[in-house]
């Protein structure tokens, strides 16, 4: 790329929960509404602070499913809005969440992730949220969860994530890490004419002809602001293409696949991921966040050592990157996989490549990071 | 010629869901009245609920409605009233919805003063669910869950909201449509968190259970049970005994409105920088 007529860009060295604010202000973002929650409060302490400088709003609620509430009603009226939580307030706010999904209201909800099941490590790293970021929820519907494992791509992803959530009447997902959260970096902050910031779609019908869920517009109907004359009803019961409660079986089966589709035929717009010599590689080291920059570092010291490893770090975790986790396990002898959990990604690698070559998990749940010498272990065990 | 208010209903989505003789329909009447009265436009209007009989209202009205969880439609409201404070947002809510699941969003709405409606609809049980008995069910009356009479001591939701800091509270009961309309409507004209609580009649959940079957029993038993505060503040405690008093309980003009108070925040947030 010439960069020669690229605008100068502002040089930072924040911690991550200060870049995902001021990313999620770049991004648009002018409601908040959340619950302090260590270790993602610094979030809130920025949009607190930053919101009515830029003339947006921020509100704490008092507890996490109200402030998940809120942030619905406000997307209602046509704001990008944002919440930001870890384990115990990403769990109270899984009820409301399902209802974000299926009146199909766009938000972004950033979970930084702590250590342990119930309160658990407050103030220290933990990738275990992210089967329940999946399934967490009752019910069927689609999910988008992006990792970022630098501070810039923290940045250009939570950009990403909001566009994503516009153009397909979603909730998106950041899941960060204590360790994320908390490190500071140098970042080049990108100029605003390097991006481009994307809308739901709105009706362009006039209000008598609107509906809600109407397919006959794609997979994804266009939404009226609240205000703007178009009145329309939402509902958490399964509802037809009016948005009125319906349990007609074949109604429901269609708007339930619908929605599912609108992730399961985007995956070329969604699906990001990173790889690290991988073209020659021979073992495999597949990890996401913060858990794959001691990934990066172990494929180097493989390579010193003689064994040629590579790495296959997902941006995206949700939709799973099937078909380059697929293809990458045709080509080696074996796939490790760390994670800040007992395992929980590792059954997706195994669900998706079948017999193709073994699978070995790196798990540590003390709230300290894996180091590079625990997964070059396992790259040795393999060799 | 149709009634004005039927402006601000749905006619096509009618027949609605409710038993008939359900207090329900009362209430949406009074609710229509009140919004033709202050000449409120639908398209300006949110109404919003949580999960219940009560909370199907919404379906039936015209204006943007919306039936989210149960016992959050005040958290959804507070995110549609922040986001556009010169707009108006009424909540819907059952006893259940409002007071046990949804309590704690209750106290916090009144604490926080934002300006807006809640009517409850107190029919002293769990409708929808069949008949469980809820935080405002009477000590003795028997309920799906109390099949021994209940012994769950029950709140007095407008004292509760009084205490929490709503500027604006009212009871009124479904025995009196006229005065109900004019609470309704005095909550909706008040700036600032308003909360109307209306005694109802569940005969099918709740009368079925406690020798009040037909509607117009329990709606009886329900306007007996009854005393006009200012009578109220003539009679002593033991008259009292089990009665409920309606009216217009506390107003206070003077509390700050939180998006009023938020437009500070703005203003000062944009001085310094
Ligand atoms: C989280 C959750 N818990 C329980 C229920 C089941 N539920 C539906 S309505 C209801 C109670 C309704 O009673 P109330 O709020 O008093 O309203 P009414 O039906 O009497 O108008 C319950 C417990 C639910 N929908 N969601
Ligand atoms: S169950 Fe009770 S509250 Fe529900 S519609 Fe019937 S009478 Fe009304």
């Amino acid at each position: 790329m010439d960069n020669t007529d690229k605008k100068e860009r502002q040089v930072v060295f924040w911690p991550g929960n200060i870049v995902a604010a001021e990313a999620a202000i770049a991004a648009g973002c002018r409601f908040f509404a959340g619950y302090p929650i260590t270790p993602s409060s610094e979030i809130a302490h920025v949009m607190s602070k930053r919101l009515p400088e830029v003339g947006g709003r921020f509100i704490q609620m008092e507890d996490e499913i109200a402030a998940m509430g809120a942030l619905i009603g406000a997307s209602l009226t046509g704001e990008k809005v944002l919440t930001a939580t870890s384990g115990p307030g990403f769990s109270l706010k899984q009820e409301n969440i399902g209802f974000a999904s299926f009146i199909e209201v766009p938000c972004v909800i950033i979970n930084v992730m702590r250590g342990g099941p119930s309160t658990g490590l407050p103030t220290a790293l933990g990738q275990s949220d992210v089967m329940q970021a999946r399934w967490g929820t009752h019910g069927d519907r689609p999910v988008i969860a992006i990792t970022p494992s630098y501070l810039d791509e923290v940045y250009t992803e939570i950009i990403r994530a909001f566009n994503l959530a516009e153009i397909l009447r979603m909730p998106v997902y950041i899941l960060l890490d204590e360790v994320l959260g908390h490190l500071s970096e140098r970042l080049e902050i990108p100029d605003p004419s390097e991006y481009e910031l994307l809308e739901r779609p709105r009706p362009t019908v006039p209000p008598e002809e609107y509906k809600p869920y109407d397919s006959s517009f794609g997979d994804v109907p266009p939404m009226a602001d609240y205000f703007t004359g178009y009145r329309w009803h939402t509902t958490g019961l399964n509802h037809d293409q009016t948005g009125f409660p319906t349990t007609d079986p074949k109604i429901c089966q269609f708007e339930e696949e619908r929605m599912e589709r609108k992730v399961s035929q985007n995956l070329d717009k969604i699906i990001s991921y990173d790889e690290f010599m991988t073209e020659d590689a021979e073992i495999g080291i597949f990890a996401f966040g913060s858990t794959a920059r001691a990934a990066m570092v172990a494929v180097s010291d493989a390579r010193e050592k003689g064994i040629k490893a590579g790495l296959l770090r997902a941006i995206t975790l949700w939709p799973f990157p099937e078909e380059p986790v697929r293809k990458f396990s045709k080509q080696v002898k074996g796939i490790v996989v760390p994670e800040a959990n007992l395992g929980q990604m590792i059954y997706e690698v195994e669900r998706v490549i079948g017999c193709n070559c073994p699978v070995v998990g790196v798990n540590k749940v003390g709230g300290v990071p894996i180091y590079p010498g625990e997964i070059l272990a396992k790259i040795e065990e393999l060799a | 010629m149709a009634a004005p208010y039927t402006k601000y209903l749905r006619m096509n989505r009618i027949p609605h869901m409710w038993c008939p003789g359900c207090g329900i329909g009362i209430i949406v009447k009074a609710l229509t009245r009140a919004f033709d009265a202050l000449e409120w436009s639908p398209d300006d209007l949110a109404l919003i609920s949580g999960i219940g009989c009560t909370s199907r209202a919404p379906g039936y009205m015209n204006m943007h409605t919306l039936h989210t969880t149960h016992g959050r439609a005040i958290s959804f409201a507070t995110g549609v009233k922040f986001a556009r404070p010169n707009k108006h947002v009424v909540v819907i809510s059952g006893d259940g919805d409002a007071s046990a699941i949804g309590g704690n969003h209750l106290i916090h709405a009144c604490r926080r003063n934002i300006d807006m409606t809640l009517v409850i609809v107190n029919n002293f049980i769990y409708g929808m669910t069949g008949g469980q008995y809820s935080p405002t069910t009477p000590v003795g009356a028997r309920a799906a869950t109390s099949p021994w009479g209940n012994i769950d001591i029950p709140f007095n939701i407008a004292e509760l909201a009084k205490g929490a800091g709503a500027s604006y509270v009212a009871r009124g009961h479904v025995g009196s449509g006229v005065q109900l309309e004019r609470l309704i409507r005095g909550g909706l004209d008040h700036k600032g968190f308003s909360v109307i609580e209306v005694l109802s009649n569940c005969h099918t959940q709740y009368g079925r259970r406690n020798r009040l079957a037909d509607p117009i029993d329990l709606i009886d038993h329900i306007a007996k049970s009854t005393v006009n505060i200012r009578k109220a503040a003539k009679m002593s405690d033991g008259d009292m005994e089990g009665k409920y008093f309606v009216g217009l309980i506390h107003k206070d003009e003077n509390r700050r409105e939180y998006c009023k108070g938020y437009e500070q925040v703005i203003e000062r947030a944009q001085m310094s920088k």
